[in-house]
């Protein structure tokens, strides 16, 4: 039998610090356009340097009520909701603002709930995907990942559901194209992206019609802004 | 008329089985209103986070956790692994802290002082003489058939190749993980993140010295398990040690570096092939080698299964297992199969390439060493049809080039029994006409809850909003562990006859206060009827049960008919690769399954289309980077273990075989084979494009670009 190395060298005939870098290339190829925001907040933290200071009252505007929470600068909107409001749906996966799972909506956009210090969001409106649900009443978006069973284990789907909703609010006539970019911010382990895309592209071709619930919300905006 | 046997109904009779239903828990799931264990929040919980070792061997010389014990907020440290604890990777669980919140723990973690001895260690694992050389490698037996020498030296054509498939994890969104709280003096409920809610409660009770009737096991939703959750794991056992010891609810989960490093991964398998053809493309010689690790226990993908679904007649095959300072293997989804599918029909492509032949051909001649020759043929040609195989393939690397882009198609065959496991249920009929189903199984994300709710709701003709099923608690009756796609025949058989037998009791008690036979008697559409007259409402005859329910146990598995095993299917897929780049486009990707009687299609759908981007995703991007010089896993975070994005698939069809044959076998799982010929079918379909072979899967970007030099070197 030949030698393994000369048969292929593309088996082992690269260091793998070659190898990491070879894959950043294909996060190239994964045109990560994602429609969330990131800040830095994340990033320190989990290199350790944010220091403890004294808690203090942090009030937050989480889907049209207020909160005042008494929190440290360092911890994150993430964690407010998830340990202090016992707001779930947004969900702590990847530590990295890299997958989406935690996604909320500031002020109208898509943001990583895990990129942002709860202290930096005083005075913003921030809506979770709790709101997309009253009783038996949901939001347009969630009726289509149902229906679209764009759903497996479920645990990047209320992240995917805030993702698409922003996305078509913003994006209501997109396209096939323009969904599989906008929604690569969000990461899906059970392989459910057939079903968010056939959601999403349906919703878009009626117009992305607005739910009740969002006309709310826009409209809490604007009442907001004006 | 109705016979009192039991059986599933004539396929054309079916209301709900064979259609698709969407998941009764899929709002609460996607409006984030489902509780998984990561959200577990009782009063007074503390968090807890864990203090991991960072060399890869050697022992640790000291462990101080004082200064983590006396920080203020701090509730309990628990040490997994002290001073002279011996480490064989990293992530090894050193200590774990609870505190009042996450970030105080986490400072305590700092806190903690510790130093080791490190000593050699080897991760290298596609790399045998190396391995040799550190005595790592462990002989996993070798076996013969035939006349391989002989047949070798007859063959027409001959083919050497070297293949290979990394080591990936199974990155579960939700990390494996509990809450954990102690109620009374030792009753104990943990929230587990599990795939074994009936199973896991005495791993908890020996080691904390309580009864195992004292721990209530619970797991209403599971992030994702992929095989890698059946255990209570160290840290689960941990994080019960900190409950106990603070005397307050913990949760621990696992940080996702952690995650990555310990909690689970798929060995690797490389392999030196020697495949053999006669003039018509009949494979008649096999020879391989196959090594790999499933880390530090060093055994390999499984001997027994190469060559993969073909039985060749001629045929030698040795493995040899490495011993790898990396974390523990767990069961990943199809347990050996992706690994040895990606080495066989791999090689056989390049057999069919090198007799000048379209390897659909060459897979078709050969169906003959199959187990289920007719199915595969039949799946073939479907497959064929939708990805238009008879005008897309040409002989590898000689199709068009678009500036550089060069596309191909490619196929591979998968194989999986998928039995049901052992289950109980318990059913009850309420007088008002609701219904409740009990059982200690779990929903993975795969349907379960909404299977059962369509067995019973079409036994007795009701709609699927009169059942309430309950699952994820041990305080049910036993259900087996979900692996292996055990579950959905599983719980879907004793579902089935605790329907039916409650039906023909109903029945009984309908005839009896209408004053017709009870043979006679028919369920359906919420009203029970005889000789073709209505005599009352499902509501109305539940009445006659009585102030208390009629409750019936099921059992499974027996020998009725209701379930089956074995299934098959092929993958084909349609890539594109830009050869300046280096990146592959799957264009579209064709999955045809089968798998006996199809309960709910909407999420057997969804299983298929799944495993596809898995597939997609060990086959182009993930795996486990391990540095040979610091033995450490380097990309054990989501933003360099690429998984690919809702952009990355392509078109994907899923498309279920099941043609009356298929219905009357039975039910059979799904959840392992759309995730196993995905390798297989993405390589050929990239070595059909470019003319190369690109070895080593995942196949990124870089390896491309290095077997297109190769190529022309
Ligand atoms: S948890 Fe925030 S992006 Fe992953
Ligand atoms: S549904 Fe499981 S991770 Fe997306």
């Amino acid at each position: 039998m030949r030698d393994r190395k000369d048969q292929n060298e593309s088996g082992s005939g690269f260091s793998r610090r070659d190898f990491l870098k070879g894959s950043s290339a294909a996060a190239a190829a994964t045109a990560m356009a994602t429609s969330a925001t990131e800040s830095p907040a994340q990033q320190s933290q989990s290199q350790g340097n944010v220091a403890s200071a004294e808690a203090r009252d942090v009030t937050l505007s989480i889907n049209g009520q207020q909160h005042t929470l008494s929190l440290e600068p360092r911890v994150t909107l993430l964690d407010a909701l998830r340990n202090d409001l016992n707001l779930t749906g947004a969900k702590d996966v990847c530590d990295t603002t890299t997958c989406g799972a935690c996604t909320v909506l500031i002020d109208g956009k898509a943001t990583y709930a895990c990129a942002r210090f709860a202290v930096e969001c005083e005075g913003a409106e921030i809506q979770t995907v709790e709101s997309l649900r009253n009783g038996s009443e949901v939001d347009e978006v969630i009726e289509g990942f149902v229906e679209h069973d764009a759903m497996q284990c479920g645990f990047c789907t209320p992240g995917f559901v805030m993702a698409t909703r922003a996305f078509l609010n913003e994006n209501p006539n997109a396209s096939l194209e323009d969904i599989q970019k906008g929604l690569g911010g969000n990461i899906c382990r059970c392989g459910t992206y057939h079903g968010i895309t056939q959601c999403a592209l349906q919703i878009a071709q009626k117009g992305g019609a607005c739910s009740w619930l969002n006309e709310r919300l826009v409209g809490d905006l604007v009442a907001k802004t004006a | 008329m109705a016979e009192r046997t039991i059986g599933w109904g004539p396929r054309s009779e079916n209301r709900l089985i064979g259609s698709e239903v969407q998941r009764i828990d899929g709002v609460g799931k996607a409006s984030g209103a489902a509780k998984y264990t990561a959200d577990i929040n009782t009063p007074g919980t503390l968090y807890a986070k864990l203090l991991t070792a960072t060399i890869a061997a050697g022992k640790v010389t000291r462990l101080n956790v004082a200064p983590a014990e006396e920080m203020e907020g701090v509730h309990a440290v628990h040490v997994l692994n002290g001073e002279g604890a011996e480490i064989r990777y990293e992530g090894t669980l050193l200590a774990a802290v609870a505190a009042e919140r996450p970030e105080i723990a986490e400072d305590a973690v700092r806190a903690i002082e510790v130093s080791y001895e490190p000593s050699e260690f080897f991760v290298d694992d596609d790399n045998l003489e190396a391995a040799e050389a550190a005595g790592r490698t462990k002989p996993q037996g070798e076996n013969t058939q035939g006349d391989v020498e002989a047949a070798l030296s007859a063959a027409k054509v001959v083919h050497k190749g070297y293949y290979g498939i990394n080591t990936i994890t199974h990155m579960c969104l939700e990390p494996h993980g509990s809450h954990c709280e102690f109620t009374g003096d030792e009753d104990l409920t943990v929230h587990l993140s599990t795939q074994n809610v009936s199973g896991t409660g005495g791993q908890f009770a020996g080691p904390l010295g309580i009864d195992e009737s004292s721990v209530s096991i619970i797991c209403n939703y599971i992030g994702g398990g992929f095989g890698s959750k059946f255990q209570a794991g160290e840290w689960g056992l941990a994080c019960a040690q900190l409950a106990k010891k603070a005397g307050r609810p913990v949760r621990l989960m696992l940080d996702r570096s952690t995650e990555l490093k310990i909690a689970g991964n798929r060995p690797s398998g490389f392999a030196e092939v020697t495949i053999a053809g006669d003039a018509d493309g009949n494979i008649t010689a096999w020879d391989s080698h196959h090594w790999g690790t499933s880390g530090i226990n060093g055994s390999v993908v499984r001997l027994s299964l190469i060559p993969y679904v073909f039985e060749i007649e001629n045929r030698n095959r040795k493995a040899t297992g490495i011993v790898c300072n990396r974390g523990p293997n767990q069961a990943w989804r199809a347990p050996n199969h992706p690994q040895l599918s990606a080495l066989t029909a791999t090689a056989m492509d390049d057999l069919a390439d090198k007799l000048g032949m379209d390897s659909y051909d060459l897979f078709k001649k050969n169906l003959d060493k199959t187990e289920r020759p007719d199915v595969y043929a039949a799946e073939m040609e479907v497959g064929a049809k939708i990805i238009d195989w008879k005008a897309k393939w040409h002989p590898h690397g000689k199709g068009e080039s678009r500036g550089g882009v060069k596309s191909g198609v490619g196929m591979a065959l998968h194989t999986w029994g998928g039995r049901a496991h052992a289950a109980i249920c318990q059913l009850k009929v309420h007088s008002d006409g609701t219904v409740e189903s009990y059982g200690g199984s779990q929903d993975l994300g795969t349907g379960t809850k909404t299977i059962i709710a369509m067995t019973i709701a079409e036994t007795f003709g009701i709609p699927m909003s009169k059942v309430k099923v309950h699952v994820g608690s041990n305080a049910y009756p036993k259900s087996g562990p979900s692996g292996g796609s055990t579950t959905v025949g599983g719980v879907s058989g004793p579902n089935r006859r605790a329907s039916q037998e409650a039906l023909w009791k109903i029945m009984d008690l309908v005839a009896a206060k209408y004053g017709v036979d009870a043979d006679s008697v028919e369920a359906k559409d919420g009203y029970f009827r005889s000789g073709g007259k209505t005599i009352c409402s499902w509501t109305q005859a539940c009445r006659l049960i009585g102030p208390m329910p009629l409750e019936v146990q099921g059992t499974g598995p027996k020998d009725d008919g209701l379930t089956d095993q074995g299934v098959g299917g092929v993958q084909m897929a349609d890539v594109s690769v830009d050869t300046e780049t280096g990146i592959i486009r799957v264009n579209k990707f064709v999955c045809v399954q089968d798998c006996g009687l199809i309960i709910d299609l909407l999420t057997a759908k969804s299983q298929v289309l799944g495993g596809m981007i898995m597939g997609i995703a060990y086959a182009l991007s993930e795996e486990q980077v391990m540095d040979n010089n610091t033995g450490r896993f380097i990309n054990a975070d989501l933003e360099n273990y690429k998984l690919p994005r809702i952009g990355d698939v392509g078109e994907l069809v899923a498309e279920m075989y099941q043609p009356d044959s298929e219905y009357d076998r039975g039910v059979i799982g799904l959840g392992e084979p759309p995730v196993i010929s995905s390798g297989g079918a993405l390589s050929n379909a990239v070595a059909n494009a470019i003319g190369v072979r690109v070895p080593v899967l995942p196949m990124t970007p870089q390896r491309v670009l290095e077997a297109l030099k190769g190529g022309q070197a």
